[in-house]
């Protein structure tokens, strides 16, 4: 099996698996990274979400070999230090989590958004979040924390 | 591979001796009378003693107690801690919980369902708070050779309140563990209340917000094989050939193996085992009965008029009443299939060693579960532990042990500790829906428009009784007959988050308004004279209280000043389920032809509110559920398969289509009454309600998007 090097949250890691496999079972099943979720396998709910140079990527359906080692992948274990990132601010002061499963997903995919558009209007958090799926149904506190995380990039 | 969860339990107890010196309170969680708090000074005797829970407080003034219940968003882990914070005068920010393994020793109801938690434990807490509040004011009037009565308690200190002298609970708590515990402690008056009613955040957002591996599907461990099954397709059939050649050749597989119809691929990974799954050539065979949506269509209408129906309620002479009604109306009401979809789908690791099974996952139910292995194994339940990982939602898919069997029978035969994983479409495909249902609803009514009969029959499946007997209008109509008859299906089913009232709420909310319409009446007034019916003059059995529904009713015509907004369609609701009140206003707007559901207003009576922001996101959430079921859900089948399989074909509600919702909570003083189920039955009826004023089209069949007649205009939500 081919040797993959991947640029994930500031770390270069290596990984031997075969070209087809996805990111997100390579982040879950072969570096432990477990934040990003397994939600359908076919790129429409969005819990699998990270961040490929900076832009939304679902992780379910993107083999490992299309990542070129100089691309850098971050993943809600990366969003930040400590936690501390806006959105996750935000997410916490607004009490979004229910059961918490679509969380990572929904803040990586905010996070691509406010990388490219820091200011978005409501109908532009409107037509990205719309593309993850919460099943606890917890909408209105996810828009409310992407809309409050954006006042303070 | 990381280990990036361990085993609870042993770490629990490991922290609970090492804050030696510190108080230790047992208290019982479940048991039916309150029974007295006791001091534990020796925790290897904690268990003997039955106690079926600890609240601790470390030297360093940490307050720990352990939740049995599993938590799957209900945040039932930070409600619990608040009730037992609230008594004890904590310091919010020094409280921690733990959630506990199965120990049906310890704990006689230790699952999720039925929005049930609250109401069994909130006495239990508050008294096992109050009493160890009671005996650090002990210990702290002992060292200031003062008597309790001179010492108060606030945020985690004990105050003198004439010097002001203060003494930390931490301080304290080693010698209130040698103060004898009262018989009786006094529980603080509710207008004091400073942690309960108000708004704290979820004890685990921090970990949800980092990526922590909470849930079961993250749950890994040094040497454990990863494994999918490859179950029929179709309902009603069974395997004939399986040809596992090529899936046993692909790379990481360790072993193809049969179990009863499954087909199980076991490997070193999950895309391996995924991609090897694809290679396996299996045939089926019929086994049964294969039913196809049409065919429950015709099942029902046979049904409905069959004479197998057994009664549920009877009240005075319906036939009488029917035949001297001036005008009576009838209407029929229908569902479809609904799979649960928890955003974690099915999983579970087991470890089935000689000495003794190891079961750690998301389940509702952990008690069921380990009995079920235990007798399929044949292994005692004392050799059976199980963990409870966070749930990715449950909505009662979870309450059903299915796939914690397969991963213990799994284990059992290829000797390994092994993961099951269910893809998204083995659990769309897979069964314990909630099961179709069809409803006809009869009213008469006497030249005055009064309600002199009703008559319902249900037609379920698999469900034994798909009405709900004693509901309102049960007591306010003098002459009532409610029966039900069954079709036994071979598609599995089970409780689907507010078992048979999320679709029979929707269905008697909106006849109840054809039967006003007909009468030429207010909905809301028409419900209140039926309620004013029932108070003067009862009939039979009155199971719901009529002033809490009566309540609930007038403040929400209040908060959505009903009838008084022009342009604006109201339609109302109003559910009793499990032990709750909640009256919904959905608000709908023309735009152009489309109609559009701008806002629900609800107002709930669940007793005492613990958490208001926990109860919002329970209101909200459960609101959101019921529209978008009652809007996209379908799931149809074809020749015993399901036609959806994923979220391509099953349309699950989006950000963009989400009401404002406004909610409410009565705050009548009473004891909590659950949260988790009841604001999800009154939303299709308040929806379809004024949709129907908005458009003069009356939905009687979900998902409204397939309606005929104004489908069209809702699709393009």
């Amino acid at each position: 099996m081919p040797v993959f090097t991947l640029h994930i949250n500031n770390k270069e890691q290596q990984v031997n698996v075969a070209a087809d496999t996805p990111l997100l079972w390579v982040l879950r099943d072969h570096l432990g990274l477990v934040g990003t979720k397994f939600g359908c396998g076919i790129a429409e709910c969005g819990a699998c979400t990270v961040l490929l140079d900076g832009k939304a990527i679902r992780t379910c359906v993107y083999p490992v070999s299309k990542i070129k080692a100089t691309q850098k992948i971050t993943t809600i274990e990366g969003l930040s230090e400590n936690g501390n990132h806006p959105l996750q601010l935000a997410w916490d002061e607004v009490d979004v989590p229910q059961c918490g499963y679509c969380q990572a997903g929904q803040i990586m995919t905010a996070a691509a958004l406010l990388i490219n558009n820091p200011k978005p209007t409501d109908e532009e958090i409107l037509d990205t979040m719309h593309d993850n799926i919460c099943r606890c149904g917890a909408y209105h506190r996810i828009r409310e924390a992407v809309k409050l995380a954006s006042t303070k990039m | 591979m990381t280990t990036s969860y361990k085993a609870s339990r042993r770490n629990f107890l490991k922290k609970v001796s090492l804050s030696g010196g510190g108080l230790i309170v047992g208290f019982n969680w479940f048991t039916a009378a309150a029974e007295k708090p006791v001091v534990i000074t020796n925790m290897s005797i904690a268990g003997e003693l039955g106690f079926n829970s600890y609240l601790s407080i470390a030297v360093d003034g940490t307050i720990t107690i352990f939740s049995p219940n599993p938590e799957l968003g209900q945040n039932i882990m930070t409600s619990f801690p608040m009730i037992v914070a609230e008594e004890l005068d904590a310091d919010w920010t020094k409280v921690k919980v733990m959630q506990a393994a199965l120990d049906t020793k310890k704990y006689d109801r230790q699952l999720t369902g039925g929005s049930g938690a609250i109401p069994h434990s909130w006495k239990r807490l508050r008294v096992a708070g109050a009493t160890a509040r009671y005996l650090l004011i002990a210990a702290a009037a002992n060292r200031w050779n003062v008597t309790a009565a001179e010492c108060n308690t606030n945020n985690g200190q004990v105050i003198h309140t004439a010097t002001g002298k203060k003494l930390g609970y931490g301080e304290l708590a080693a010698e209130a563990a040698t103060i004898a515990v009262p018989a009786d402690v006094p529980l603080k008056n509710r207008k004091d209340f400073t942690i309960i009613g108000t708004a704290v955040k979820n004890v685990e957002n921090k970990k949800i917000i980092t990526g922590k591996g909470l849930f079961g599907l993250d749950f890994y461990r040094e040497g454990m094989v990863f494994a999918m099954i490859q179950r029929p397709p179709a309902f009603g059939t069974k395997i004939q050939t399986v040809d596992d050649a090529a899936a046993k050749a692909s790379p990481g597989i360790i072993d193809v193996v049969r179990f009863k119809n499954n087909v199980a691929v076991v490997g070193t990974s999950t895309w391996e085992i995924m991609k090897a799954r694809k290679l396996l050539k299996v045939t089926y065979e019929k086994d049964g009965n294969i039913e196809s949506t049409e065919d429950h269509d015709t099942i029902f209408a046979t049904l409905l008029n069959s004479d197998k129906a057994v009664v549920r309620r009877k009240d005075g002479d319906v036939e009488a009443a029917f035949k001297t009604a001036a005008k009576i109306i009838t209407s029929e009401y229908q569902c479809p299939f609904i799979p649960h979809n928890p955003l974690e789908p099915m999983n579970f690791f087991a470890d089935v060693r000689t000495d003794g099974v190891e079961l750690i996952g998301p389940t509702q139910t952990p008690g069921s579960a380990r009995q079920a292995v235990s007798k399929l194994l044949n292994i005692p339940e004392d050799k059976i532990t199980v963990d409870i990982t966070r749930l990715g939602g449950g909505f009662g898919r979870r309450l059903k042990f299915d796939y914690v069997l397969e991963a213990a029978e799994l284990s059992s035969i290829i000797k390994k500790p092994v993961k099951l994983i269910w893809i998204r479409e083995d659990d769309m495909m897979g069964g314990s829906y909630r099961p179709a249902v069809r409803y006809r609803f009869q009213a008469a009514l006497d030249a005055q428009g009064n309600l002199i009969g009703y008559k319902l029959r249900g037609v379920g499946m698999n469900q034994n009784n798909s009405t709900r007997e004693d509901n309102f209008p049960s007591g306010a109509v003098d002459n009532l007959l409610i029966e039900s008859v069954e079709h036994i299906s071979p598609i599995t089913t089970g409780a689907w988050r507010a078992p048979v009232t999320n679709f029979l709420g929707f269905a008697e909310q909106s006849f109840i308004d054809e039967v006003a319409m007909a009468a030429g009446k207010d909905p809301i007034q028409f419900r209140l004279e039926l309620l004013e019916k029932a108070k003067t003059k009862p009939v039979g059995a009155i199971k719901y209280s009529i002033d809490r529904m009566e309540a609930v009713i007038k403040m929400a015509a209040e908060k959505s000043e009903w009838g008084k907004k022009p342009g604006v369609a109201q339609g109302f609701s109003i559910y009793f389920s499990h032990a709750s009140y909640v009256a919904q206003v959905c608000e709908v707007e023309m735009e152009g032809k489309f109609p559009k559901v701008k806002k629900i207003i609800a107002v709930s009576d669940c007793g005492e509110v613990v958490n208001i922001s926990g109860a919002k996101q329970q209101v909200m959430g459960g609101i959101v559920d019921g529209f978008g079921t009652a809007m996209f859900g379908k799931l149809s089948f074809k020749n015993g398969a399901p036609e959806q399989k994923n979220f391509d074909e099953y349309r699950l509600i989006r950000m963009k289509e989400i009401p404002e919702i406004e909610p409410y909570f009565v705050n009548n003083g009473i004891d909590p009454t659950g949260l988790g189920e009841p604001a999800l039955p009154p939303t299709g009826g308040a929806v379809a309600n004024a949709l129907f004023k908005a458009t003069g089209t009356r939905l009687r069949n979900q998902p409204f998007i397939d309606d005929a007649t104004i489908g069209k205009q809702l699709r393009g939500y």
